[in-house]
């Protein structure tokens, strides 16, 4: 293995046009290990476009994806997911038709390589109740395992969605706007839950709000109109003054 | 544990019905509920809209004749035989419709079975206008003589019993958790590693082949295979069915079939007559505007909200 490498995730002039609007624009990225990392910018600079790329639900134009040493440019989605890259979305998904431990068993599943047996019963996925439901309990869901999710509030649609990544064991967890229309209390509950699932893992996440960035992450990267803007610590990016125009536009 | 009482109560409800009912009616029945609860599989479960099924169930109905009435083969291994080649049939269609989504799925799957309607129509094999008539009902197992309406009735019985008990299992399995997952959120399926186009296309084909099985012991039956079951008026008919008793409940589109199929032959018998489909309309729209989960479907959301 190449634990050893600094950068877990690298990027090398990642590009997205779209007939001629560039979304992303030569991008190089690097993503430490174990640590908490921030994707931020203004609406449209293209973050969620990254995301997209970085986990090949689009293709990009031109540049290099590598994760762990290994080109990963031309890896299918699926493909992404089972080498340890697991991403969430901006909007909450859940599998809304099934129960919370259907949901995160559904995750843990796929490593039995029975998913294609359709003559096998129900009762042979019994067997990955346990650790569902650990994981339920790691994001706080443990009373709600059976009930059908579709129904549950945001708060805890966005906990499931956690646990669900969780049970793929990812090294590498991208998570989009993690606490994207939440109350107060859900964010300070998701932030800390994110918080406790970054040990011995690395998180790149695209978040709108600072307080969440502040707390959580190590590097901050701003992208604007698709480019990297600048990239530092909370505090040297916040001081930035081109940051601040990208933001609230040029002071008057 | 209920719904095994229920199941068993239905056994024995069907062991006796042709002795209160004309068995050739019960065996339609039987035929349109089986093909329903296929369509379901992949409507219901896999949330794809096959506007295509007819070329299924008419397709394996000509194979299964031809194979009963000009190779000579046993009844069973015709009917396997139907039901197979639509299932390969599943294979070619379904590669080709997978990939898309929504509208575009259920209009590639309708332009491939109107080629395989016209195939049809312009084959000498399958007697064109007038049916592939004169189909053999032969022997089950080489020696129950299936001219016996009633012998025929508890073959059918039993591959309808054999084949919902195996649609059922496939719901209710590891391959079915996945299916429900991808249609519930395909994005989120494929991001926890899952290649959704292989799960949707073994529902695809599995839905074919019992779609086939339908088709091709319907034929049997009524010792005809005929356009009529692989126009697209069939790959509506079973939309309806399943729509109407229960979109993605296990016993719902049977009852939508039963439903469909009863008025069909006690109303144009009536005076109704030719305004059947009329009244089937209606139905339908009563259908989608009052109770949108189906007979089946509100019945359950009942029974959840008082217990």
């Amino acid at each position: 293995m190449s634990d050893a490498a600094p950068y877990i995730l690298e990027t090398q002039g990642l590009t997205k046009e779209f007939k001629g609007f560039t979304a992303v624009d030569t991008v190089d990225l690097k993503v430490r290990r174990h640590q908490i990392h921030a994707l931020i910018g203004p609406n449209g600079a293209g973050k969620t476009t990254v995301f997209n790329l970085l986990t090949k639900f689009l293709i990009p134009t031109r540049g290099k994806i590598s994760f762990n040493g290994q080109d990963i440019t031309k890896t299918k989605s699926a493909d992404i997911s089972r080498k340890g890259v697991v991403r969430s979305f901006q909007i909450s998904a859940v599998f809304p038709q099934m129960t919370a431990r259907e949901n995160v068993r559904v995750a843990l599943q796929r490593k039995l390589g029975t998913s294609f047996h359709f003559w096998r019963p129900l009762s042979s996925l019994n067997q990955l109740n346990e650790r569902a439901d650990e994981l339920l309990d790691m994001v706080g869901l443990n009373k709600f395992a059976d009930s059908v999710v579709g129904d549950m509030a945001y708060g805890r649609k966005r906990a499931l969605e956690i646990a669900t990544t969780l049970a793929m064991e990812p090294e590498l967890m991208l998570l989009d706007e993690p606490t994207q229309g939440m109350g107060r209390e859900d964010v300070d509950l998701v932030t800390q839950l994110i918080k406790k699932v970054s040990a011995d893992r690395t998180i790149l996440m695209v978040e709108h709000n600072l307080g969440v960035v502040s707390t959580l992450c190590d590097t901050v990267t701003v992208l604007q109109r698709g480019a990297v803007l600048t990239e530092g610590d909370y505090d040297t990016v916040s001081a930035d003054p081109r940051v601040k125009e990208a933001y609230m536009g040029k002071a008057a | 544990m209920n719904s095994k009482i229920g199941y068993l109560v239905a056994i024995a409800l069907l062991l006796v019905l042709p002795f209160v009912v004309y068995p050739v009616f019960l065996m339609k029945l039987l035929c349109f509920a089986l093909f329903a609860s296929a369509f379901n599989l992949i409507l219901g479960f896999g949330g794809l809209l096959s506007f295509g099924h007819a070329a299924f169930f008419g397709g394996a109905g000509y194979i299964t004749g031809h194979a009963l009435k000009v190779w000579g083969l046993p009844t069973e291994l015709g009917i396997l035989f139907g039901a197979l080649t639509a299932g390969l049939l599943g294979v070619l269609i379904g590669m080709l419709a997978i990939r898309r989504q929504g509208i575009y799925f259920a209009m590639i799957t309708l332009a491939m079975a109107q080629m395989v309607y016209f195939i049809f129509v312009s084959s000498d094999f399958t007697g064109g206008e007038n049916g592939l008539q004169g189909v053999p009902r032969g022997y089950a197992l080489g020696f129950i003589d299936l001219q016996n309406d009633l012998s025929m009735y508890y073959f059918v019985l039993t591959i309808f019993i054999v084949a919902f008990a195996i649609i059922a299992r496939t719901v209710h399995s590891p391959f079915g958790q996945v299916l429900s997952a991808i249609r519930d959120n395909e994005d989120r399926a494929t991001s926890l590693g899952y290649d959704v186009d292989r799960y949707k296309l073994l529902a695809f084909v599995l839905s074919a082949t019992f779609a086939g099985l339908a088709g091709g012991t319907k034929t049997v039956v009524f010792q005809l295979a005929s356009l009529t079951d692989s126009h697209w008026h069939m790959s509506g008919e079973v939309v309806l069915m399943t729509l109407l008793g229960g979109l993605g409940t296990i016993v719902g589109p049977s009852v939508g079939a039963a439903i469909i199929i009863t008025l069909q032959n006690y109303l144009a018998s009536g005076p109704l007559g030719a305004w059947v489909p009329v009244v089937l309309g209606l139905i339908f729209v009563v259908c989608v505007l009052a109770f949108r989960r189906g007979v089946i479907g509100e019945l359950q959301a009942f029974i959840r909200k008082s217990f």
